[in-house]
């Protein structure tokens, strides 16, 4: 009940976060790809603040206090749950043998690798995929629509968008029905993934102008190459 | 007489001839191992000395870039309204940012294992993309791409890809809107700006 409140306030205030944005929209410089930038600027300070405050010291702390064999430990066992999922959309994308690979990841991970807490399937020559709802629904020929940024998630396109809320209901982690363990299990997934990102952050303060457009400007190129398998039309002009 | 400035044609000849016939994928391989064996044994560099890893970057890969394609690829159809003298400093400015960039990314990711992917070339290509993965414990390898074009001088860098996110292209909407606003002397000015700040962090560590 008490938690019910506290994320009914959260919302309040990203409503307000939102409107405050959208009424600076008119700041916009006149981007295409992102014509909502005077909204998507205030979301991105939001989600900067709440990381500066409380997600990056958390795991910086998470980063110094564990040995490495523990961190990879964490980051194999969540990566072993995300294979089944990346498995799916291999094969909703219609690439079967790449699912099947993924499928065999899950397996041999799960057994020999106790619990997904060792990745020996890439030892074996299983290579690790990326793949969510977003990069199937680009494969399917949807394309990305407007650069949107989601409070907490972070930066998205349209299309993105709808593909993470498909992403949210299918997540295993999410659907965990013992709400103690979920909302652990969640939070140390958050902090995990956070912690291997310090030290590309450090790279983009060293080298954004304006830290909003490389990221913004960084991810859709990323998720353009993703779409495409790695292998995307070069445009250069 | 003759004979002399034959001979020393010949040497002068063969020296560049030699820099030039240094496969595209075997110089990035060298400099990429000889530079991360200096990373990884200089204590001074891990505890981050940034003039010494600056140092290391200057002499060791900035010889293999070039810098004025890069700017002019990160510039886009609005590089064009540059002059001469306004290319030459965006040029030195952008090379500043690139190589305090890369120093970091050095430093920070010193640990990693890097593989080398097969180059797939004609011996009449002049211009090619070497392949390298950088692996990374519990996640997919992530690629690391260099774009090398053939000079007089051997092969050299103008553009650098990280899991497909390119370092130059990734300027281009930044760099073109400051150019339609405040000029290019504006992007010249955020530039330096940039550069002054990076130089004051770096040298108080």
């Amino acid at each position: 009940m008490n938690s019910q409140k506290t994320l009914t306030r959260f919302k309040a205030a990203v409503i307000v976060l939102a409107l405050s944005g959208l009424l600076g929209g008119c700041a916009t410089s006149g981007n295409p790809k992102d014509p909502i930038e005077g909204f998507n600027r205030a979301m991105f300070a939001f989600n900067e603040g709440l990381d500066t405050v409380l997600i990056k010291p958390v795991a910086q702390g998470y980063d110094t206090a564990l040995p490495t064999p523990v961190k990879t430990g964490v980051t194999n066992f969540f990566g072993n749950i995300a294979d089944l999922f990346i498995g799916l959309n291999n094969l909703l994308q219609g690439k079967a043998g790449q699912a099947v690979s993924d499928l065999g990841r899950v397996a041999i991970n799960s057994t020999i690798g106790i619990l997904g807490l060792f990745d020996v399937a890439t030892e074996a020559g299983l290579e690790k995929h990326e793949e969510d709802f977003g990069q199937t629904f680009g494969r399917w020929g949807m394309g990305d629509g407007a650069y949107v940024v989601i409070p907490v998630f972070g930066p998205r396109t349209v299309r993105d968008t709808a593909g993470l809320v498909l992403d949210v209901a299918v997540d295993p982690v999410g659907n965990v029905d013992h709400v103690a363990t979920r909302n652990s299990l969640l939070a140390l997934r958050m902090i995990d993934t956070r912690a291997d990102l310090l030290p590309a952050d450090k790279v983009i303060e060293e080298a954004a102008l304006d830290k909003y457009s490389y990221v913004r400007d960084g991810y859709l190129q990323r998720r353009r190459n993703l779409v495409h398998d790695g292998n995307p039309p070069r445009d250069i002009d | 007489m003759k004979y002399l400035l034959g001979l020393l044609a010949a040497c002068l000849f063969s020296a560049t001839s030699i820099a030039a016939d240094v496969a595209p994928d075997v110089l990035v391989k060298n400099v990429t191992t000889e530079v991360l064996d200096v990373v990884r044994k200089d204590r001074d560099i891990q505890n981050g000395n940034s003039k010494k890893t600056l140092e290391l970057v200057e002499t060791k890969i900035l010889p293999h870039f070039n810098f004025q394609r890069m700017v002019q690829l990160a510039m886009g159809r609005e590089g064009r309204k540059a002059t001469p003298e306004q290319l030459k400093t965006l040029t030195d400015e952008f090379r500043n940012l690139l190589v305090r960039t890369y120093s970091k990314a050095l430093t920070e990711f010193r640990n990693q294992e890097i593989t080398y992917k097969p180059l797939k070339m004609a011996a009449t290509d002049t211009d090619v993309k070497v392949r390298t993965e950088i692996k990374q414990s519990g996640g997919k390898p992530v690629a690391l791409d260099y774009y090398l074009e053939k000079s007089p001088a051997g092969w050299k860098v103008y553009d650098v890809e990280v899991g497909g996110v390119s370092l130059i292209t990734n300027y281009r909407t930044t760099f073109g809107q400051e150019i339609q606003n405040n000029g290019v002397d504006g992007l010249i000015r955020i530039l330096q700006a940039k550069n002054k700040t990076g130089e004051a962090s770096g040298s108080a560590k």
